[in-house]
């Protein structure tokens, strides 16, 4: 039996997919953390899921609004400072997934959550950069998930906060960066992965349903297609009733 | 040795108009108390330090107490914007707003210099994006020993730091547990430092010998205000207000409801107001 789900639904489920039991995932907020516990409450229960609050194997019951709600520390294995996060847990190598979510991205996965227009004199002044500026060059790779559209699918970003493939999709090389930088790029209408050769990210599945012309429709570059493009499986029963369960809980104790 | 004060007199002898002002506590243990009483006593010129500004931010700087804020994440945290920091940023009101803008990395890195008395912190960070094109203090070092570049901030050393914390005992010891931050970087980095508190215990009992605990001799004021951080929260006495934190981006949308909702909830109340916050979300 099909079932029905919704855009961002077959968002969050494509993305959790990506996460392995093996994986250690620093955790953004938003769409990336409903995706990392979906995976943990499915196909991935021992993943090490990361806050940069400072908690270490947290298992939230909810989802926390903030990065640092208190649901992420009662349910850590250990919560550690804010500097040691970043200094020795992500600096020191130890996160193999970042997960990032972002306002504005290019074709090369570059992300923007600093500034739409002159950065000193901003059109909209968005939050800046947090940890993902360290997140995107520390962690072994990232993931991405955003909504397309082409006010966040762009040509040219007015700002770089983190570095993808860099504006030529050769600067990860060239200054040093080891790690593979986004390696996925999950949305709500397809999955793009980076070419081997030139980085730019290109599509490699589309969900059910969805069209070319509705991908070209929501970005603002003509993105290209891999050889052998994919349909992505759709949500099964039970990743279903898991997101939903777990966005219900967590609608009812933030309204609380 | 830390003096405990009442608020008002604690924030009328340690923050001076002009002086930098770390507020620190991540997520958790907010000192909102103390901003509020900042705000009251109409402090200006401050240069407001904290990583994530916040709520607390947002309410100094529409009040007009800020003209420089240093920061590395300013939004409302799962809701979007702070409006009043946009509005100063964007459009100048209540007044203009200089930004010094770092990445989390850095400026956790940057308070851990400041407490360990170095000039400057280094990190791996900064690579391949632009913040360093727009701030002139993110700036670079070559290891000595393998050449790498690596990137550099100077050490924060705030003029005052204020913390909120879980408990005080007689001695005027201070105990904090739970998501720590870098609040106990901002207190040793702070030339001058007030800690609120939500309760004064005797003695603090059986513990983990590694609990964050700032001795007394490290404190230049402690205050005892149940409830000082709502609508942020307190570990084990009082949980985070979710619900305030998203109706704030309606109060704070625009200047009006702004400041009626800051007369009615800021201007015309004490800090005791917070002790009845705390316990309508009191765990039980």
């Amino acid at each position: 039996m099909t079932q029905t789900f919704t855009p961002n639904e077959m968002m969050t489920i494509t993305a959790a997919r990506a996460l392995r039991n093996e994986d250690v995932c620093f955790v953004g907020i938003g769409a990336p953390s409903a995706a990392c516990n979906l995976a943990r409450l499915t196909h991935a229960p021992l993943i090490t899921l990361i806050y940069e609050s400072g908690t270490i194997g947290t298992r939230p019951n909810v989802l926390p609004l903030s990065i640092g709600d208190g649901e992420l520390c009662d349910t850590a294995l250990t919560t550690v400072s804010v500097p040691e996060m970043f200094r020795y847990w992500l600096q020191g190598g130890r996160i193999t997934v970042g997960f990032l979510g972002g306002a504005q991205i290019d074709r090369f996965a570059n992300l923007n959550t600093t500034v739409v227009g002159d950065y000193h004199h901003p059109k909209v002044r968005l939050p800046g950069g947090g940890g993902a500026p360290e997140i995107a060059t520390n962690c072994g790779e990232i993931f991405i998930t955003m909504a397309m559209g082409k006010r966040a699918f762009v040509e040219k970003l007015p700002f770089i906060t983190s570095m993808g493939h860099g504006v030529t999709g050769a600067e990860r090389r060239a200054l040093g960066v080891k790690s593979k930088g986004p390696t996925r790029l999950i949305t709500d209408l397809c999955v793009f992965e980076p070419d081997a050769q030139t980085k730019e990210m290109t599509i490699v599945s589309i969900h059910p349903g969805v069209t070319r012309e509705q991908i070209a429709e929501n970005c603002a570059w003509a993105p290209a297609y891999a050889a052998n493009v994919i349909e992505t499986p759709p949500p099964t029963k039970l990743e279903l009733e898991v997101l939903r369960d777990i966005q219900a809980r967590t609608k009812a104790a933030h309204a609380a | 040795m830390a003096k405990f004060m009442e608020m008002a007199a604690a924030i009328e002898e340690h923050v001076h108009d002009g002086d930098s002002v770390a507020m620190e506590g991540f997520t958790h243990l907010i000192p909102f108390a103390a901003g509020h009483e900042v705000i009251r006593q109409a402090k200006k010129r401050l240069t407001l330090i904290r990583m994530t500004p916040d709520l607390i931010y947002d309410q100094m700087i529409g009040m007009g107490c800020a003209e420089k804020i240093v920061f590395s994440w300013g939004g409302n945290p799962g809701v979007g914007s702070t409006h009043r920091l946009r509005d100063a940023v964007e459009n100048g009101w209540p007044n203009k707003l200089e930004i010094e803008e770092h990445s989390h990395a850095a400026m956790a890195n940057a308070y851990e210099a400041g407490a360990a008395n170095l000039p400057f912190a280094v990190l791996r960070g900064y690579i391949g994006v632009d913040l360093p094109k727009v701030n002139p203090k993110i700036k670079s070092v070559t290891c000595p020993y393998t050449g790498e570049v690596l990137a550099t901030v100077p050490a924060l050393r705030p003029d005052v730091g204020i913390i909120h914390a879980l408990r005080a005992d007689r001695e005027g010891n201070v105990l904090l547990e739970g998501i720590v931050g870098c609040q106990k970087e901002a207190v040793l980095a702070s030339k001058r430092t007030i800690v609120t508190v939500e309760e004064v215990v005797e003695t603090f009992g059986p513990r983990s010998p590694n609990a964050i605990i700032l001795p007394s001799w490290t404190i230049g004021a402690i205050v005892v205000v149940p409830g000082g951080s709502h609508p942020s929260y307190a570990q084990g006495y009082y949980k985070r207000d979710n619900s305030f934190y998203i109706a704030w981006d309606k109060i704070s949308r625009e200047r009006d409801t702004f400041l009626a909702w800051m007369k009615e909830n800021v201007l015309e109340k004490d800090t005791t107001i917070f002790a009845e916050h705390a316990k309508k979300l009191g765990l039980a």
